[in-house]
């Protein structure tokens, strides 16, 4: 059954808390009388896409740039200096204006349409993750129950593209790159979701939100990982499922540049090249925001309890403060992926799989089974 | 290998049994193989060489090496040029070893000539040769590990690399094509200084070289990535003719410096200024690929040590021997084989009397240790082919000539 968009629009308003989502509440407050309700929740939809938008591109831009400089001076060479005068700050945006202008290159013989959607479907999934993502305690974009089920789900979907983009390219190294991929995420999506069930038992909510306030206790120092002994070994766990999960080193298997040219991205130029490359600075962050939320206390630091204290909680500064705590540690995931990155090589695909089913498996599922008889004895 | 399509028989050798049990495949579900052309333009093969290899999934289970993409001729221009404008030439084979392209070819002259060449220019040619051949590892060092993923122990080894061509750009003025040794002793002397210089260079060099130790050698990825991978035994190196760290990775004890010495290597070696390291299969099977690399990072601090004997011993004198205004070759054919960086570098030249050479043939190390990649590779995993190939060092500029 079809309804108007106006009666879904309406429903969304119903259904979703005003007093929730930041930019619906201000839309509220300012809108006039004559504007009809049911335009609200569309127009806060739309700010809100741009916000994700514009902040995934951000985030790809800082991270890029942060790539090369740490990469540069882990190699006792500057990184990029030009671009932007100060250490080469805009060299990113000058690498996007070259590749937007690059032609835009199809293969012969490629699956024109797979080929075109693969990137499509990668961004778009990885910004539909985003949208789960709070920014700070009150302001977020979707406050759903399930939040980090919703983020795993959405991020797990990129593989379908990249899926996609190596059977479409019609290259064999494409190809291996590809399987290279779904063989990886099947093994690593396991540990991943099990040792995130750690954190979750403790917790005992799916809920970014409320899991970050929870830990607002011991002056903002009582993170979950200090709340179970079974948390911080999860921690370790999710952090090597993450690195496989967003393709780092040392599992960049599927774009192995010595071992299969460039993968799945072999084909792949200009824009399109660059929308994957931004997937994977926008899912490291992603993946260092969920560790951050669920492991290392979210919004919470001593920082932020102070600033609660001194301004008033859910007061504009301690909601600065807290957004900032939170963009720190997850910059700070971001930073760790990158030095291992550029410390480690890589390692070879039966030993991924071995690691994967034999190890990483087993000890989140010791994991999960031993915070919860603690959470259930002790706790 | 016969294409797949055309109904030939599919070629399935057995996965190899390899020691240390560490890896077995299970070859009763088979997919169809893919034949991919690994190269000419493939970062792994270091150069234009192509290897066809057939795969079933992961799984290499045929491989074959193809030449000839940097064909240049260069043996059939030593017939047509004068004896001393074919040594550029030289250079231009092994490229990362141009001082010990241009020794071979000096020295297979020289041996024609009867000329006695000087002490000091016997010493700088074991200086400048050393130097390189430490350079020459440390590219090989730092592209095995940007063949396993590691990216960042290259761009240390190419920082002293850059070192020793600033070295070689003091001394003759090139970085990359020195054409410094000449027939009869060396282009010119050092300049004021340069041998305190690499003094230097040789005590900063030995305390880097530890780092790249810790870094890659010992990394646990790295070793698992190279252990009982691409496995030669010593009696498959004598029988495909490996010579240098390939042969000496399987423990085979042979360097022509210590077995065949020339110019003063026999001194050097009698006083201890170096040793022959082998492999030992010390992390995992003898004649790895670990220990072909640990072979040439060993070789890197030996060298240092002959470098060291050589100031020690350097004194004023003479840099060229007399060799007359114009060269005058008499008949006859000599060979001359030297310790390349890659192993036996072999030049024969035949004399009759003229203003060349008129047959010029070189025996190249990389062409030499390449036939056995056929035989290694079968039975291993993509990612493991990357690592055989890397483990061989070929510089393609030099098999194919």
């Amino acid at each position: 059954m079809w309804y108007p968009l106006s009666t879904v629009a309406t429903q969304a308003a119903i259904t979703s808390t005003p007093e929730g989502n930041a930019v619906l509440r201000w839309l509220h407050g300012i809108a006039p009388e004559s504007v009809p309700a049911w335009t609200l929740p569309l127009v806060t939809a739309s700010i809100s896409v741009a916000f994700v938008v514009t902040m995934i591109a951000l985030i790809a831009m800082v991270a890029v740039w942060l790539e090369r400089k740490i990469s540069g001076h882990i190699q006792c060479r500057y990184g990029p200096m030009y671009a932007g005068v100060w250490h080469g700050w805009a060299q990113t945006i000058a690498d996007g204006v070259k590749l937007l202008q690059k032609e835009d290159m199809i293969p012969l013989g490629a699956d024109r349409p797979l080929f075109m959607l693969a990137p499509a479907i990668v961004l778009g999934a990885i910004f539909g993750a985003f949208v789960a993502m709070p920014l700070a305690p009150d302001m977020f974009f979707a406050d759903i129950n399930m939040g980090v089920f919703f983020i795993l789900g959405m991020s797990s979907l990129t593989t379908i593209g990249v899926v996609m983009s190596g059977w479409a390219s019609n290259s064999k190294w494409s190809l291996y790159g590809a399987m290279r991929e779904a063989a990886q995420v099947v093994a690593y999506e396991i540990p991943l979701g099990l040792a995130l069930m750690v954190p979750l038992i403790v917790a005992g909510t799916f809920n970014l939100r409320e899991a970050s306030a929870l830990q607002s206790d011991w002056f903002g120092m009582g993170w979950l990982l200090f709340k179970n002994p079974f948390v911080f070994p999860a921690a370790i766990l999710f952090f090597i499922a993450a690195l496989a999960e967003t393709k780092r080193a040392p599992f960049d298997l599927p774009e192995a540049e010595s071992e299969l040219v460039a993968g799945f991205l072999t084909e792949y130029s200009g824009i399109r090249w660059s929308f994957f490359f931004m997937e994977e600075y926008a899912a490291m962050y992603l993946m260092s925001l969920v560790a951050a939320v669920f492991f290392f206390g979210g919004f919470e630091s001593p920082s932020t309890h102070m600033a609660g204290e001194w301004f008033g909680g859910g007061s504009f500064v301690h909601n600065l403060v807290a957004a900032l705590t939170l963009i720190v540690k997850s910059m700070m995931g971001v930073i760790f992926m990158m030095w291992i990155r550029w410390t480690l090589p890589r390692v070879r695909i039966d030993q991924v799989m071995t690691m994967g089913y034999k190890y990483l498996t087993p000890l989140s599922l010791i994991c999960v089974l031993g915070a919860a008889v603690w959470e259930a004895l002790i706790a | 290998m016969s294409n797949n399509h055309n109904g030939s028989t599919t070629f399935f050798p057995e996965a190899r049994e390899l020691p240390g049990g560490e890896r077995e495949f299970m070859m009763d579900v088979r997919t169809s193989d893919l034949e991919v052309s690994m190269g000419p333009q493939h970062p792994a093969t270091h150069g234009v060489m192509k290897i066809l290899i057939r795969t079933d999934g992961e799984l290499v289970t045929a491989a074959q090496p193809q030449l000839g993409f940097l064909h240049r001729s260069a043996e059939k221009i030593g017939e047509n040029v004068e004896w001393l404008q074919y040594l550029p030439y030289t250079d231009r084979y092994d490229y990362l070893a141009a001082m010990n392209n241009n020794l071979g070819y000096s020295m297979a002259v020289e041996d024609l000539l009867d000329v006695e060449i000087p002490k000091r220019a016997q010493l700088l040619r074991m200086i400048c040769v050393e130097l390189n051949r430490v350079a020459s590892h440390l590219v090989a060092f730092g592209t095995y590990g940007l063949d396993l993923g590691a990216i960042t122990p290259f761009l240390y080894a190419f920082r002293e690399r850059e070192w020793i061509l600033m070295l070689f750009e003091k001394i003759c003025g090139a970085r990359l094509t020195y054409t410094y040794l000449r027939i009869g002793g060396v282009f010119n002397d050092a300049p004021p200084g340069w041998l305190t210089e690499v003094e230097h260079f040789c005590d900063v060099f030995e305390e880097k070289w530890q780092e790249y130790y810790d870094l890659l050698m010992v990394n646990q990825i790295f070793v698992k990535r190279t252990s009982h991978v691409g496995v030669i035994t010593p009696q498959q190196a004598t029988d495909f003719g490996l010579t240098g760290p390939m042969l000496r990775g399987s423990g085979v004890s042979f360097d022509l410096r210590r077995d065949v010495p020339y110019m003063q290597y026999r001194q050097a070696y009698e006083s201890g200024a170096f040793e022959v390291p082998v492999g030992t299969g010390e992390k995992g099977t003898l004649g790895d690929c670990w220990d072909r690399i640990y072979v040439r990072v060993q070789e890197c601090m030996e060298s240092i040590g002959i470098v060291r004997w050589c100031l020690g011993c350097i004194e004023e004198g003479p840099v060229v021997g007399d060799i007359g205004k114009t060269l005058k070759v008499p008949p006859g054919e000599s060979y001359v084989g030297i310790e390349n960086p890659r192993g036996e570098l072999g030049h024969y030249v035949l004399s009759d009397g003229g203003k060349g050479a008129s047959r010029c043939r070189v025996r190249g190390p990389s062409f030499c240790n390449l036939a056995i990649l056929e035989d290694i590779m079968p039975g291993t995993l993509l990612a493991d082919s990357v690592a055989i190939i890397g483990s061989t060092d070929v510089v393609i500029g030099e098999t194919d000539r």
